[in-house]
This record gives C-alpha cells, structure tokens and sequence, in this order.
C-alpha cells in the first residue's frame, strides 16, 4: 500500500466517564477507576450509568448548546479536541476537504422523550412542541453540530450501526480519505443513550439491565455475577489522515489504521453469532496483512451479558487458538457500555499500550464464568509486556452487526 | 402591571432564549435581532415562552411586533392586562 492510501490517527478526542483526555482515560485505565455512577432517571428512579463531566462550555456557547444536543455538545467537544491534539491549523486548511462520520447507535429518542414530557404537561398539547425538534432529531445532528460549529464545509453524516458504530464511524473515514474524497477526516462514534428512560427501560425489560449495591462494581465482562449492561455516555472523534499528509506537517502519528472488516450475522435481532464475529476478525486481519499471532491486544466488545461474553470468547477462541502472544481484555468494565461512542473509545484506551507496554485489564472479575475463560485474558490488574505493536479491537451490536478494526504502532 | 414590569418579563425572557447576551444595555427601539444576534429560531422561541409562561399567543401576522424592545411592551401590554384580568 502507498502512503498516499496509508491511513494514520494523528489526533483523538474524547469524553468518557472516566476522563476527559486520552491521558486522563489511560491513566484510569490502568489505575482501575470505573466511571460508573448511579442516576435519577426519568419512570425507573434511581439507575447505574456512565456519566461524562467534560466542560460543555468550553467550546459551545450556552445558546447552541440550548438549542443542540447533547450528543451534538459531545461530538463538538470531542472534534476540537481532536484537532487540537492533531496541530491542525483550520486557518490553514480547505475546510471543504474536512469531512465529519460520526457512529452513533440511535438517536433522537432523548429529544422525542423530553418534548413528550413538555407537552405532557399542557395536556399533550402540540403548540408546546419545540420547533428544535426537527434539528436536533435528524439523524446526522452529531455531525451536523459539528461542522456548524467548526465550519467544516466537507460531507458530514452520522453512521448508525448499533454498538458497532464507534468503529464504523472510524471506518468510513478511512474509506473516504482512500477515495480521495476529503483530506481529513473525523470519525468515531458518540452517545446520548444515559438521557433516555427507554434504553434502560428496554435492557430493563430483557433482564439485561446491570444492578449492582456499588456502581463501580457493576459492570462485570466475563464474571460469573455479572447480570447485564451499564448504560453510558461519551463520544471519541480520531483526526485520520493520508500518511503522505500526516508526514508533510510533521503530524504526531499515534497510530496506523491497517485493516478493517463489517459483516453482519443475518441470523437474530439481538444473539450474535460467534461464526459470523470470527469471520469479521480474520477478514480485518486478512485485509491487515497479518496473522493472528502478529496481534498483541484484543480489545473485547464484550457488555457483561452472559450469553454476548460468552459468544464473543468463542470467537475468539477460533481465531486466537495458536497465538500464544495475544492479550485480551475489556475497557466497558471501567466505563459502561457508551453504545455509539463504545469502539471508539474502546479503541483509544488500548493506544496508550504503544508507548506504556502495558495492557489494561478486565476489573470486577472476581470469578472468572468458567465459558468466557481463554488464555491471556487480563483480569483486574495491568499485564506488562515487552512491545504492543498491534491492536485489534471488536465492535459489535443488535441486528447482529460485526466490526473490527486493527492498528499497528507507526513505524518510520 | 407598569411597562417596567412588562419589558422586565420580556427580557427574562430573552436571557432564557438568548443566555449568551449582554442585556444590560438593551436600546427601546433598536431591533432586537440586531442588538442581540437573534434570529428568526429565537424568534419562535420567544414566542414559546410567552406561550408557556404568560399564555400569550402571538400569531405569526404580528411577529414583526416583537421587533424591538419598546414595539414588544406596546404589542404585549394589553395581552399581559388581559391574562392578569381573567386569572
């Protein structure tokens, strides 16, 4: 491949219930500090979630923020973040050649719950229905918000895959640089989910809904008391670039996307299916390059969900058997499940290990579900180790849609 | 209710809709849109306010009476004695 198809990260922004830069999320990462939190929300009281404490003024005046979203505010944050990170002089750049792909898993239920509850209290009278309604709910608001508020006058749009979206987000800013279509781009992925009843309402009603006396110990991948999903916020946007541009401006290269793959089960609404996951990762790691030997991370999608974990560690186990180098671990037993934004930031938590030589671990597995054992899995502790060199990370998410991403440390 | 009264309930308003603004020194007659940065969403959402709060209607042939500041208290002082009066 050329450097001119190459494709690098050269910025990343993000909010997570666990920290608002890259650094800060690393570091609690490897700390073990869990981001969960319990929360009032609205018919079903108190709840446990992942709730995010970035300055929403920092880049957003009050009256946009009043009239946006609130995944709108995140995917804004996290985008200034990102190019900053990135040296990105916009002054400098074709703002017509900066495109927005922002993952999301849905949106809009947030706002149609909170007009319903306005108008409830007029008698379900519709003249008090916000004429808001219809910006904030259109589907590409994340993005949209976005290129207003930056002045991004390339193609935007937000990408729904479900869960799988932080990736595909990521995804599609890749293909677009190969295409020739924009010269940055800004992909990842976001959530508004914790705003919404319905959400933990519906896990609620598929007794897939995490409880647990102590927030922080509520999210349980792969535990034998685990008993379901915490609901969390947060976005993550990456700066991608064309290696060629990234070295022209002496860009800081975090890391190198080299292979990817979408697929999708085409079996059930919610089970996923571990033939179909396996395929995705070994078409990720095909179009890579690589074989599965040659990865040292795997970063899990896994929602602490018996049945999800489980399907996920068989997966693994077909394409992982031989590789004896490869670690396996969770990021959402720190911070939830942040739907759209998960892979994203999923993703970027397991960066840090290029420079670090450290894997984060798996936290609440107090006992391991004898179903989701597999050698290399990294529980509760940080794993030190010589060199990670590749990162491959899984996304997954209903209507069974499948996604992994692989990237490699740069090398010169 | 005095036109003090009113233009304070107007710029309560205003500071809900437009929580940005500087409304210390907002002229009479000088276009709100002008002074404030407003546009024609916050418009609407005046509009809602009065709705909500006050129960004032503003059809949208009298839009233009919300205009300026001293054009809102003239156009909305006899809907505000009329709201007062049936409570």
């Amino acid at each position: 491949m050329t450097a001119a198809e190459r494709v690098v990260i050269t910025g990343v922004g993000l909010t997570s219930p666990n920290g608002n830069t890259l650094e800060e999320f690393r570091r609690n990462l490897l700390d073990g500090v869990s981001g969960v939190t319990a929360i009032e929300t609205r018919f079903m009281g108190r709840v446990l979630a992942g709730v995010c404490n970035f300055d929403e003024q920092k880049y957003q005046g009050k009256k946009e923020r009043r009239r946006g979203t609130r995944a709108g505010s995140i995917s804004i944050y996290c985008a200034h973040e990102a190019l900053g990170r990135s040296g990105i002089d916009l002054d400098r750049l074709n703002r017509a050649r900066v495109g927005t792909f922002i993952g999301i898993t849905e949106h809009g239920t947030v706002e149609t719950e909170n007009e319903i509850d306005v108008i409830r209290q007029y008698d379900y009278d519709t003249r008090y229905w916000s004429h808001h309604h219809n910006p904030r709910t259109v589907a590409n608001n994340p993005a949209g918000e976005v290129t207003v508020n930056l002045g991004l006058r390339g193609p935007h749009y937000t990408i729904g895959a479900a869960c799988a979206a932080g990736n595909a987000g990521l995804i599609q800013g890749v293909q677009m640089l190969r295409l020739g279509e924009v010269d940055v781009a800004l992909g990842g992925g976001v959530s508004e989910a914790i705003h919404s009843f319905g959400i933990f309402a519906s896990f609620a009603a598929e007794n897939a809904l995490a409880r647990h006396d102590d927030p922080t110990q509520a999210c349980r991948p792969f535990d034998q008391a685990r008993n379901g999903i915490v609901v969390s916020e947060g976005g993550c946007l990456f700066v991608l670039e064309r290696l060629k541009d990234a070295q022209r401006r002496g860009a800081p290269i975090l890391a190198e996307v080299v292979g990817y793959a979408m697929n999708s089960d085409a079996t059930d609404p919610v089970l996923p299916d571990p033939g179909r996951v396996a395929e995705c990762m070994s078409l990720a790691l095909e179009r890579a390059g690589i074989e599965p030997q040659d990865v040292d991370v795997v970063s899990t999608h896994a929602t602490a969900t018996e049945l999800g974990d489980q399907q996920e560690i068989t997966a693994l186990r077909q394409v992982f058997s031989d590789s004896r180098r490869t670690y396996i671990n969770n990021t959402k037993s720190f911070i939830g499940h942040a739907m759209g934004a998960a892979g994203a930031l999923e993703l970027a938590g397991n960066l840090g290990s290029f420079d670090d030589g450290q894997v984060h671990g798996t936290i609440n597995v107090t006992e391991l579900d004898p179903r989701c054992a597999i050698r290399n899995l990294v529980l509760n502790e940080p794993k030190p180790v010589e060199q990670v060199n590749t990162i491959l990370n899984n996304s997954f998410g209903m209507l069974g849609i499948n996604s992994a991403v692989v990237v490699k440390r740069y090398a010169k | 209710m005095v036109d003090q009264d009113i233009r304070n309930l107007i710029l309560d308003i205003i500071a809900t809709v437009a929580p940005d603004a500087d409304l210390s020194n907002v002229v009479g007659h000088v276009r709100l849109r002008d002074q404030l940065d407003l546009d024609s969403m916050d418009f609407l959402d005046i509009v809602m306010e009065l709705r909500k709060r006050h129960k004032i209607e503003v059809p949208k042939e009298d839009y233009q009476q919300l205009a300026t500041l001293d054009s809102c208290v003239a156009y909305l002082g006899p809907k505000f004695q009329a709201v007062t009066a049936a409570r």
